[in-house]
Formats: C-alpha cells, sequence, structure tokens
C-alpha cells in the first residue's frame, strides 16, 4: 500500500502543469478563481486550447480523438487544472452526450456529431427534467409521435442550463403509451435548437444570473436519423451513462483551492485585535472542513484505484456526490461568513471587465454571497443527495 | 499509488478474521469480560503462537515488519470482535517504547519474553490533573545514588492489573524544567499498590500509585530526560492503532444494525422498509467509508515516515473520533429499546467506539492538535 505516484505520473502532471502555466488566460482564471460565470466565449476559448493540445476529451477513446488516460491521468489532470484555476470543461457535449454517441450511435452519427463537440465547435444542452419530472426523471411526458421518417416532439423540458447558448440539445421523449413500462417506452433524440416550434424561457437563478431555462417543443420535427440506438431503449442508454461517465464528481481539487483561497482570506481578514483565522472558533470549523476533504480525497483514490484494478465503480460515486457536494457548500458558506457584511452589496456587474463604475467593497466579498446561494443547486441537481442516498441504501445495504 | 494489501499482510488478515469468527463469539468475549481474568490466557498464547504479537515490531527488533499497515489490518479485525487481550497496551504501546529506545540487554529481557507472550506490560502514563497533556505529570525520579525514587499516582493504566512490568513517565528533574524520562519498573517492586478493575468497555486496566519506589538507573529506557518526543511517537501509532480498531468496530456495528432492521417488524412490515431509517444508515456507511479514507491515509504517511505523521494522524483521530460517536450512537437508536441493553452485542460496540473517542486524546483535542501541527 503506497500513496505515491509513479515516475510517469509525475512526469505527466510537471507536462500539464507547464501547460496550464503557459496556456491559461488570465482573465479566464481571474474568473474561475472568484467563482464568476464565464461568459460563452471564455469557455469556448479555454476548451479550444485544450482542444489544441489534444487534451479536451479526457474521457473519450482514443480512436474518437480522446485522451486514452488512465483513471489516475485524469485525476492528475482535472486536479492540476483546478488547482491552477482553470475552468471546468462545459460536460454537456464532450462528457454527457459524447459518450451515449460513441458507446450507442451509429458510424454516421459519430462522423457527423463527435468532431464537431471534440472542437467545440458546437455547444450542448440536457433535456432531461421537466416541471414534473425531478427526481422520478422516468415520468417524463414530453412526446415523440413518429410520423413518416420523422418525430414530432411536444412538451417542456426545465432546468436546462446555458440552453441560451446552445447549438442543439438531447433530450429523453416518450415514443411509447404513457402506460407503457419506462424501460421500453422513452427514446432519447438529438434535436437541432433552429428547428421551428423550439422556445426557450429564461430562469434566474437565485443570484440573478440566467443560468437555466424552460425549452418549449411545439410540434418540433426532428429527422428519426437523429435517434441514438433503438426506439424505446433511451432510458437504458441514459443510465449506464449516468453511473459510469461521471468523472471528477467529487470536485475535491476545486474545494482544495477554495479552502485555500478562504485561508488566504480569513488570515487578511481582522476579526477584533486577531485575524480571523486566527479565531479559535473559525479556526476549529476551518480545521474541521480541511480534515474532511483530506478523507473525501482518499475516498477518491480509493476509488481510482478500484477502477484501476478493474472494479467497476458502483455506490461509490454516491458517496463522491454526496460528501463533495456538502464540502463545496461548506467551503462556500466559509467564504460568505469571511465577507459577512462585506457581502450584502449586490453588484454582479462589477466583476465584468468593462465595468468602470464606483466599486462597492471587493470582488471576493461581493461574489460570495452569491457563490454561496448559487451552489446551494449542488446537493440537488445530478440526482439530489437524498436520491443518492436512496442509491446507497438498495445498491450497497441491500434495503 | 496502490492500495492493495500486500500477500502477507492478506494472509494475516485472513489468520485474525479466522480467529475472530471462530472462537470469539460476543457470549465468549462478554465470559472474559466478567470474569476475575483481565483477559483471556489462553487467547494470549494463540496469538503468540500465530505470530500477531511481533505485528508492531520491525525485523531488526525480532518482528515480522511492523508497519502501519499491518497494525491496521490486525487492528480492524480486532475492532469487528472487540478483542480485550491487549496487544495495543502491551505490545503497541510499552513494547513499542521499548523497541524504539530500549538499549539490547533491556531489549532482550523484555521484549523476546513479550513476543514470545510469556511477558505482560503496560505504559503508565495517564494521570488525572494532566488530562491529554503527555509531559504535565506530577510523578517524578529522585536521583539517590545508583537508584531513582519514584513517587507518584497514575490513573487508568491500560493492561495495569495484568502487567509483570510498567514502562513509567516520570520527570527526574524538577517539574518546571519538563524534562520527561521513561523507568522500566517491576510490577511487584516494595511501594507499588495497584488498585485493578475492568473499564467499562471490557479491558483491564489499574490505578497504580508509587510511593518511594526504588528503581536502579540501569533501568531507564532511553536517555533521562529526552522522552517526550518518543513518547509522541508511540503514542501517535496507538493512536492510529485504535483508529483502526474503530474502524473495523464501526464497520460491524452498520452490518448488524441493516441485519437488524430486516428481521425486526413492526407495524406488519420489516423497519428496514421506513426511509426514516434507511438514510441514517446510508448516513452510517458513508461515515465508515470516510473513516476508512482518512485511515488510509495516516497509515501510509506514517510508513512514509515524512514527519507529517502527527498531523496525520490527529487528523485521522479528530476524523474517527466523529464517525465512531456518529455510528455508535446511530446503532443504538435504530436498534431501539433492545440497543440499550447489555445482552446486545451493538451496545458494547458503542462503549469501546465511545471509549477510543476519548482515548489518547478526544476529537476536538485532535483538532486542535491538527491546526497546530
Amino acid at each position: 500500500m503506497n500513496n505515491e505516484y509513479t515516475p510517469e505520473e509525475q512526469t505527466f502532471r510537471s507536462e500539464v502543469r507547464q501547460f496550464l502555466k503557459d496556456k491559461l488566460p488570465q482573465d479566464i482564471q481571474r474568473k474561475t478563481l472568484l467563482g464568476m460565470h464565464l461568459e460563452k466565449d471564455d469557455c469556448v476559448r479555454w476548451q479550444k486550447i485544450l482542444h489544441k493540445q489534444g487534451w479536451a476529451a479526457v474521457n473519450w477513446p482514443v480512436e474518437h480523438g480522446g485522451t486514452g488516460w488512465t483513471a489516475t491521468q485524469k485525476n492528475i489532470f482535472e486536479t492540476e487544472c483546478a488547482l491552477a484555476g482553470a475552468p471546468e470543461v462545459i460536460p454537456f457535449g464532450m462528457k454527457m452526450v459524447a459518450p451515449v454517441i460513441f458507446t450507442f450511435g451509429s458510424t454516421e452519427q459519430q462522423q457527423r456529431f463527435l468532431p464537431d463537440i471534440l472542437a467545440s465547435n458546437v455547444w450542448w444542452c440536457q433535456g432531461y427534467s421537466e416541471p414534473n419530472a425531478g427526481s422520478d426523471l422516468a415520468s417524463l411526458k414530453t412526446t415523440a409521435h413518429r410520423d413518416g421518417d420523422h418525430y414530432v416532439v411536444n412538451g417542456t423540458k426545465t432546468w436546462t442550463t446555458l440552453a441560451q447558448y446552445a447549438d442543439w440539445i438531447f433530450c429523453l421523449v416518450r415514443t411509447g403509451s404513457p402506460q407503457e413500462k419506462n424501460q421500453t417506452a422513452i427514446s432519447f433524440l438529438l434535436i437541432d435548437m433552429r428547428t421551428p416550434g423550439i422556445s426557450l424561457s429564461p430562469i434566474l437563478t437565485l443570484d440573478g444570473y440566467r443560468e437555466v431555462n424552460e425549452v418549449h417543443f411545439d410540434n418540433v420535427r426532428v429527422p428519426v436519423e437523429n435517434r441514438i440506438g433503438e426506439e424505446g431503449k433511451g432510458w437504458t442508454y441514459a443510465k449506464v451513462l449516468l453511473t459510469h461517465e461521471r468523472t471528477n464528481i467529487a470536485r475535491v481539487a476545486q474545494s482544495r483551492c477554495q479552502l485555500q483561497r478562504a485561508r488566504e482570506l480569513a488570515s487578511a481578514t481582522p476579526d477584533g485585535s486577531m485575524a480571523l483565522i486566527d479565531n479559535p472558533i473559525f479556526a476549529h470549523k476551518f480545521a474541521e472542513i480541511e480534515i474532511e476533504l483530506l478523507a473525501l480525497e482518499y475516498t477518491e483514490l480509493r476509488t481510482l484505484d478500484a477502477i484501476r484494478t478493474g472494479q467497476a465503480p458502483g455506490p461509490e460515486s454516491s458517496i463522491l456526490k454526496i460528501k463533495g457536494t456538502e464540502l463545496a457548500q461548506a467551503i462556500d458558506e466559509l467564504h460568505a461568513e469571511i465577507a459577512a457584511y462585506s457581502g450584502l452589496p449586490y453588484a454582479p456587474w462589477q466583476l465584468e471587465d468593462d465595468f468602470d463604475g464606483d466599486r462597492v467593497g471587493s470582488d471576493s466579498a461581493i461574489n460570495s454571497w452569491l457563490r454561496y446561494f448559487n451552489n446551494r443547486k449542488s446537493s440537488i441537481y445530478g440526482g439530489s443527495n437524498e436520491i443518492q442516498k436512496n442509491i446507497i441504501c438498495k445498491a450497497v445495504l441491500g434495503l | 499509488m496502490d492500495f492493495s494489501f500486500s500477500e502477507e499482510q492478506q494472509l494475516l488478515r485472513d489468520s485474525v478474521t479466522r480467529f475472530i469468527r471462530q472462537d470469539y463469539a460476543f457470549d465468549i468475549r462478554q465470559k472474559t469480560v466478567t470474569s476475575n481474568e483481565p483477559f483471556n490466557r489462553e487467547y494470549w498464547q494463540t496469538f503468540a503462537e500465530l505470530g500477531w504479537l511481533l505485528v508492531p515490531f520491525s525485523e531488526d527488533e525480532g518482528g515480522l515488519g511492523g508497519s502501519a499497515v499491518d497494525l491496521m489490518v490486525v487492528m480492524e479485525e480486532f475492532g469487528k470482535g472487540m478483542v480485550v487481550e491487549p496487544l495495543l497496551a502491551s505490545a503497541i504501546l510499552a513494547g513499542g517504547l521499548i523497541a524504539e529506545t530500549g538499549s539490547e540487554p533491556q531489549k532482550s529481557d523484555w521484549l523476546t519474553p513479550l513476543m514470545e507472550g510469556n511477558l505482560q506490560l503496560a505504559f503508565a502514563f495517564a494521570e488525572s490533573q494532566g488530562r491529554f497533556d503527555l509531559a504535565r505529570l506530577a510523578t517524578t525520579a529522585k536521583a539517590d545514588g545508583d537508584d531513582l525514587i519514584l513517587s507518584g499516582h497514575k490513573t487508568v493504566v491500560l493492561n495495569g492489573a495484568a502487567a509483570d512490568t510498567l514502562v513509567v513517565s516520570a520527570h527526574t528533574g524538577a517539574a518546571e524544567e519538563g524534562g520527561v524520562s521513561l523507568l522500566l519498573v517491576d510490577a511487584g517492586t516494595p511501594g507499588i499498590t495497584r488498585n485493578n478493575y475492568k473499564t467499562v468497555d471490557g479491558h483491564n486496566a489499574a490505578e497504580v500509585y508509587f510511593d518511594q519506589v526504588r528503581v536502579p538507573r540501569a533501568n531507564l529506557l532511553g536517555t533521562e530526560g529526552q522522552a517526550l518526543p518518543v513518547i509522541e511517537k508511540i503514542i501517535d501509532r496507538a493512536t492510529f492503532a485504535i483508529c483502526a480498531e474503530a474502524v473495523g468496530a464501526m464497520e460491524s456495528a452498520l452490518k448488524k444494525t441493516v441485519e437488524y432492521t430486516k428481521t425486526r417488524k413492526q407495524f406488519g412490515v420489516s423497519i428496514s422498509s421506513f426511509q426514516a431509517l434507511q438514510h441514517r444508515m446510508a448516513e452510517m456507511f458513508i461515515e465508515c467509508q470516510q473513516a476508512r479514507s482518512i485511515l488510509m491515509m495516516a497509515a501510509m504517511e506514517l510508513d512514509a515516515g515524512n514527519g507529517v505523521a502527527p498531523k496525520a494522524v490527529s487528523a485521522a483521530k479528530s476524523r474517527i473520533g466523529k464517525a465512531a460517536r456518529h455510528v455508535g450512537q446511530e446503532a443504538v437508536q435504530i436498534h431501539g429499546g433492545i440497543g440499550v441493553t447489555d445482552e446486545l452485542d451493538v451496545a458494547h460496540l458503542f462503549k469501546r467506539l465511545t471509549a477510543i473517542q476519548y482515548l489518547f486524546g478526544s476529537t476536538d483535542f485532535h483538532t486542535q492538535r491538527f491546526i497546530s501541527a
């Protein structure tokens, strides 16, 4: 038993560090470290830099342009990116629909869609949740009726992240009757966002940002050739990939980076006659979070080790999701506490590059509360933490 | 990076697991605990025969290697069975001190018989006014010719009732100079009074009083006045060992709780079907996993010997102490009334987990130590 990287892994890590030092644009790094929302252009610019290096698709097979990295290499890469303040790759194309396409799609679909995802030429969004289908995703009601060579899609998808930027959407739709079992009634469709009949209603999240949307489908005609795999198998495709293709779910490195920033801020924040970091109550709280993060880091490494030795990742991903989001939220709360009064002003515009009005407080303080509010989402999305506990009960405890 | 056990470690684990399963059923354990014997001496001989008493020691000292991972393997299984035989007190603590600082003659006099199963040791370090501070001692050893005169009171000396020889920490200079020394003291020396008892979790211990006890200077262990770093090192190892024990005990408590909820019926159904209980058991599972993760971190840092071991051990003790409290309390709560009875093994797991929370420093103490280390 040892926790050291091999010489090859250490070389790889140096290579990643050097690349980040040379190629990560400073303006993007600043926004990421402050926890600001990135513009579409910021995301695409960074992903194209990664693509040029051949590092855009960490979990794709080599034949489609992926890196072919081991689980440990992926972890090193994600860790170094987070520590350096590089933004995360927008997952909807690269990490969500692409694996469905290269696993279950036809050769024609692979040739048509994968190169543009790899090169970040096309922005994808996800059409899973519906107003009445959240944790109970399988109860989705968006229908797709066959009409010759087309499906006619009707219904509403919601919580669609950054749909306003999207060129394409991948959707779970009901092709069977409402009475039919989910395992045979749901299909997986790829839909061009320019198709007539699609409209968006923005949803502002509690930090005032247009992060998500409702996507309405009104008699939207989708060519049958845009269906992935067989009709009625969409639920199976979606489920298989939900459990197996999620990398960096614990966000350990992001949390470590934010905790380090919190330490720096708390060291510079006065609290009576001392620095806040030296306040015993605050220090104790801080240490407990630091220790929890250490435990989570090893839980993640244990999972990587299990993958390395050929054991499929199972319920571990539920632990990583629960603990990872709880910790990220606890760290956001530390930042909010450090900011205290200074987090009250609502002035997100002053974080923009071209802002030249009167400034209020510090950038880190005014964003800390917004980030805290916004990130309450993380224990809700991707299968809420309560759903993850249900999974543990069923898959591990046999309850 | 490789988190798997070596072949030897797997064999060791299999042998301990087999013993716990075949010979250490709960009712047999309770017979020992409620008897007048400090522990089961036949089992101690079995430990010697199976080589387990060699596990804490390096090959140079005549042991099997003494890595933290090896200790973890044994202690985790001991935790599942709630073993009361004093591997921790006799071998890891007192034996560890002798292995670390003893002269060759001292090692052959005390370590060799210990490893053969023929000698019981205890480390008398705790004092009621010192709480978790290993240097805050009222016990003194004053020079008198070629002897030292030992006076003081050591509290909750683990394995104190059974020990043939005590390793005692004391100030040899003036107390305010702070130098701590270790002495090897035959438990039968005139002037020693022992008040023996069982602890709440079934181990044997004693209050030990030293009244002008004459100890030959040759029985000083290591350099006079310089023992504190070595005591801290060995207490860290022992702290790590009980962390491993806690991980085993927690997994056992979780497993028994899950099994019980599947068989216990109320309102016409198994109580395992209630989500109010299911999620609590999922949380217990997560606690167990986080505890195991940080334990493995500490094991690897201890074995790497790179100076961060104290911080790593305190991180582990802090986190595992928290998990031990949570899992122990929840196991009792989910069992309901039967959980607070003496007949149920889970109640005893809870008591051992509680003891581990406080042994060698409470959760809060180790969080503080993590901050300052």
